[in-house]
């Protein structure tokens, strides 16, 4: 099977350039992976980060055949070849697949995304009913892999000030939490032309989602919230 | 010229579980503490739990500790030090509540408590049975939900991360110390040496170690090395659990809740054959005892599919609404890895590697105890070590399901105050020893230089095939003898493995030549110890020692990498307030 991936060694490289690999894969190779795998015993050059291998880490986020996916579960019978892979778009390059997260965790983090509740805990759990808990599902799920945010123009043109898709659903995971108490700082978080409102609904977050989330649906909860508040 | 040094109150390697529970002790107590992680937190083998995490809160019934203690110790059976356990099964209620109040997922009962569903060997009134609604859980995605809220709740403590760093080597000074450790900057290549008053390892797992393994690339036992490496023995290490239900063929995990939701297996006859070898318990035994089941059903010829290599787990009679509520990630795992629907087709799976019950050997507090003199457990001043890296050991031979998370909370935060009570004590940094940082140069030489060597990715596929073959679900002794004799030869060659690869940047294959490093003293650990071990207990059973033996073997391995030498060391029979849970005979 034919590959053609993204090689850049700033150590080396004065620009980055696409190397073809042409791999015999085996009967057991079923994920793009498991082919990368097989491509780096061949030459140990070539660097990717990976972990969990089953979709739930996030690490092997690339740009498969021009759409952000995870290696670990894109079957390799699905893909056309040549296969070209690159790294994540809008990223600073760090080497070959590997991309700088930085600005994308800021985002992240950005939201404070841990739960704001100042009442002393009770003795027992904080009750929360089952109708409430499933106001988190389709939120919590999320693996911060950044294929929604570096799939998103929004994000390309203003990493820095738009929060992405990724930041905003987990801004909408706890705002939809029955437990937390920081709603309205959260939403003065947000209410920014750019941190929240940068998004246009283009959905290229819904589609590349390899968890099967929708932070298009979440953000136009926040919006909700927002317009709510005001009246 | 020696390595630039960054100084730090105490070092945590490893941003799993255990090591972020460690770190938000820390943190919160205002600690200069600096957490190595060589991948982003969420993205540490934790995040792969499924299941559960075992705490008696009694929400879905009359529950206790002390139950679940005794479930511990038999599932251990009996080598666990039941100090240890009675500590862990006492603490795991708080641990559930602080994770609830942290704001941590948990599916919901009725009136608002945490849910909890069976699972294998948990049972009510000390073994009789019925089994116990034990493990809290979100969905099948309770290690996801729970790393992430750890993670949070350190970004909320301001807790100080080095991602993408991997730790090296310990640095101890002439007393035996514990005064730092060695790290690569993954993204430049830099070695630093972090000097600290104290090192806490929460490094996981290593079940790369086999060929089919349920693990991360990442659980390379790294704090293993690094401690055996210094000096310190490995506790234990023949302890592996095969975890029953791996995806046939590409070893995923499929929690141990599909069956406590209700799913059972069948062989190739259509028999759901856990009845005849665990009458009370049947699917929901423990997962040594139904992994060999499993490979006797495949052994005698009972398998299914075309090579009768796998057995069947069947779970569509739960109806689509409940796979979809509580376990959706695993039907979103057969169908990508297996190419089956389980709410429709029973999933192929195999026992595969799971977890190591064995490490670094610890108290209940998450002191790193070594021999000193003629004491067996002296504390080593300054080193702590918590979660699947450390043997504290509460799951002795075998570990029951739920317990690995109960255990990283626990001891995560157990290892974190014993830090900072010896931070307290011990106000000043010792001084680095002269030679510090020189094994790790000397390796990174080593490996820049070396020409005429093999590749990490052949030498890594020989270890992996040498621990499958030899060391699994059931033991021989011409395999295990010929085990320890492969292995050393692999040793050999892992000392000259060459890269291609001499960047500085961001360069793994320098990564996975030094994560072999600590896979091979694993591996060699294991097997030595696999070997000695001259009976069948829990996770370790011989064919040519079939019964336990607690005259001679209720005892825990201590291995030396000098020498590769062996010591032998009690189990704690003494809980910290109630009565010793006497052995007996294991059944289910």
């Amino acid at each position: 099977m034919l590959f053609k991936i993204y090689r850049y060694d700033p150590d080396k490289d004065a620009k980055p350039y696409m190397q073809e690999y042409d791999v015999e894969l085996q009967s057991t190779d079923r994920m793009l992976l498991d082919a990368l795998i097989r491509i780096k015993a061949m030459d140990d050059t070539l660097s990717l980060r990976r972990s969990c291998r089953e979709g739930v880490c996030g690490s092997d986020a690339m740009n498969i055949n021009g759409k952000n996916g995870l290696a670990c579960i894109t079957k390799l019978s699905d893909l056309k070849t040549p296969v070209e892979i690159r790294p994540l778009p809008g990223m600073p390059v760090i080497r070959d697949l590997v991309v700088d997260m930085s600005q994308f965790f800021k985002q992240y983090h950005s939201v404070k995304p841990f739960l704001v509740n100042d009442t002393p805990p009770p003795d027992k759990e904080r009750k929360q009913s089952p109708e409430e808990r499933a106001e988190l599902d389709g939120l919590y799920e999320c693996i911060l892999c950044a294929c929604c945010s570096t799939s998103c123009p929004s994000f390309w043109w203003n990493p820095d000030k738009f929060v992405g898709p990724a930041g905003l659903l987990q801004a909408y995971r706890f705002l939809a939490d029955s437990r937390d108490q920081a709603t309205s700082e959260r939403l003065d978080n947000l209410e920014d032309p750019y941190r929240l409102f940068r998004c246009h609904s283009i959905m290229n977050c819904v589609d590349v989602c390899p968890k099967g989330l929708n932070p298009t649906k979440a953000i136009g909860k926040i919006k909700d919230m927002l317009v709510k508040r005001m009246v | 010229m020696s390595f630039p040094v960054r100084k730090f109150d105490a070092v945590i390697v490893g941003a799993g579980g255990s090591g972020l529970r460690a770190s938000l002790q820390l943190a919160e107590a205002g600690y200069n503490v600096a957490v190595l992680s060589k991948v982003f937190p969420t993205r540490s083998h934790t995040v792969a739990a499924q299941g559960g995490v075992g705490a008696a809160l009694g929400n879905m019934g009359e529950d206790s500790w002390h139950w679940h203690m005794y479930d511990t110790v038999k599932g251990s059976d009996w080598l666990g030090d039941q100090d240890a356990i009675e500590f862990m099964c006492r603490e795991a209620p708080k641990s559930i509540l602080e994770l609830e109040h942290f704001g941590m997922p948990f599916d919901r009962n009725e009136d608002g408590t945490v849910y909890q569903r069976p699972f294998g060997g948990h049972m009510q009134n000390f073994g009789a049975g019925p089994a116990v609604q034990r493990s809290c859980c979100a969905a099948d995605r309770t290690g996801h939900a729970m790393l992430h809220t750890l993670y949070q709740r350190n970004v909320r403590a301001n807790a100080n991360f080095f991602v993408e760093w991997m730790a090296l080597d310990l640095i101890r000074d002439d007393s035996g110390q514990v005064v730092g450790v060695t790290a690569m900057e993954m993204e430049s290549g830099d070695v630093f040496i972090f000097h600290a008053k104290a090192v806490l390892f929460a490094t996981g797992g290593a079940g790369r170690v086999y060929a089919s393994s349920t693990n991360a690339f990442i659980n390379t036992g790294d704090g293993l090395g690094i401690v055996s490496r210094a000096g310190i023995p490995l506790e234990d290490m023949e302890f592996w659990q095969f975890h029953p239900t791996g995806v046939s063929g590409a070893g995923v995990l499929i929690t141990e809740g599909v069956r406590g939701e209700g799913g059972y297996l069948l062989n190739k006859d259509g028999e759901r054959f856990m009845e005849r070898y665990a009458p009370n318990a049947k699917d929901l035994a423990s997962r040594d005892v139904v992994a060999r089941a499993m490979a006797t059903e495949i052994k005698e010829g009972r398998g299914c599919g075309e090579g009768a290599d796998h057995v069947l787990l069947k779970l569509d009679h739960l109806g689509e609404q409940l796979i979809d509520s509580k376990l959706p990630g695993i039907r979103e795992i057969a169908k990508k890895f297996a190419n089956v629907d389980p709410a429709r087709d029973p999933i192929p799976v195999v026992p595969t590697c799971h977890y190591m019950m064995g490490g670094i050997p610890t108290n209940y507090r998450g002191e790193v105890v070594a021999p000193r003199g003629s004491d067996m457990e002296a504390v080593v001043p300054g080193l702590y070590a918590a979660g699947e890296c450390a043997c504290a050991s509460v799951h002795g031979a075998n570990r029951l399901g739920t317990n690995s998370l109960t255990d990283l909370l626990v001891f995560g935060k157990s290892a974190g105050n014993s830090t900072i009570e010896f931070l307290k004590e011990n106000k000043s940094h010792k001084e680095l020893p002269s030679d510090a940082g020189e094994l790790t140069r000397a390796r990174l030489n080593r490996l820049n230089n070396q020409t005429g060597g093999e590749s990490v990715s052949e030498v890594g596929a020989a270890l992996r095939d040498t621990m499958q073959r030899t060391c699994g679900v059931f033991r021989f002794p011409d395999l295990l003898e010929s085990g320890v004799r492969e292995i050393k030869e692999v040793e050999q060659r892992v000392a000259r493995t060459e890269i291609k690869d001499k960047s500085k940047v961001f360069n793994t294959a320098r990564v996975e030549a030094l994560e072999l490093d600590n896979l091979i003293e694993v591996a060699v650990a294991s097997l030595v110890s696999a070997e000695a071990r001259k009976e069948s207990r829990g996770a370790h059973d011989r064919a040519d020692f079939a019964e336990r033996d607690d005259v001679n073997w209720l005892k825990h391995s201590l291995w030396f990498k000098e020498g590769s030498k062996l010591d032998y060391k009690a189990v704690h029979m003494e809980p910290l307030t109630v009565e010793t849970i006497a052995p007996k005979v294991r059944t289910y």
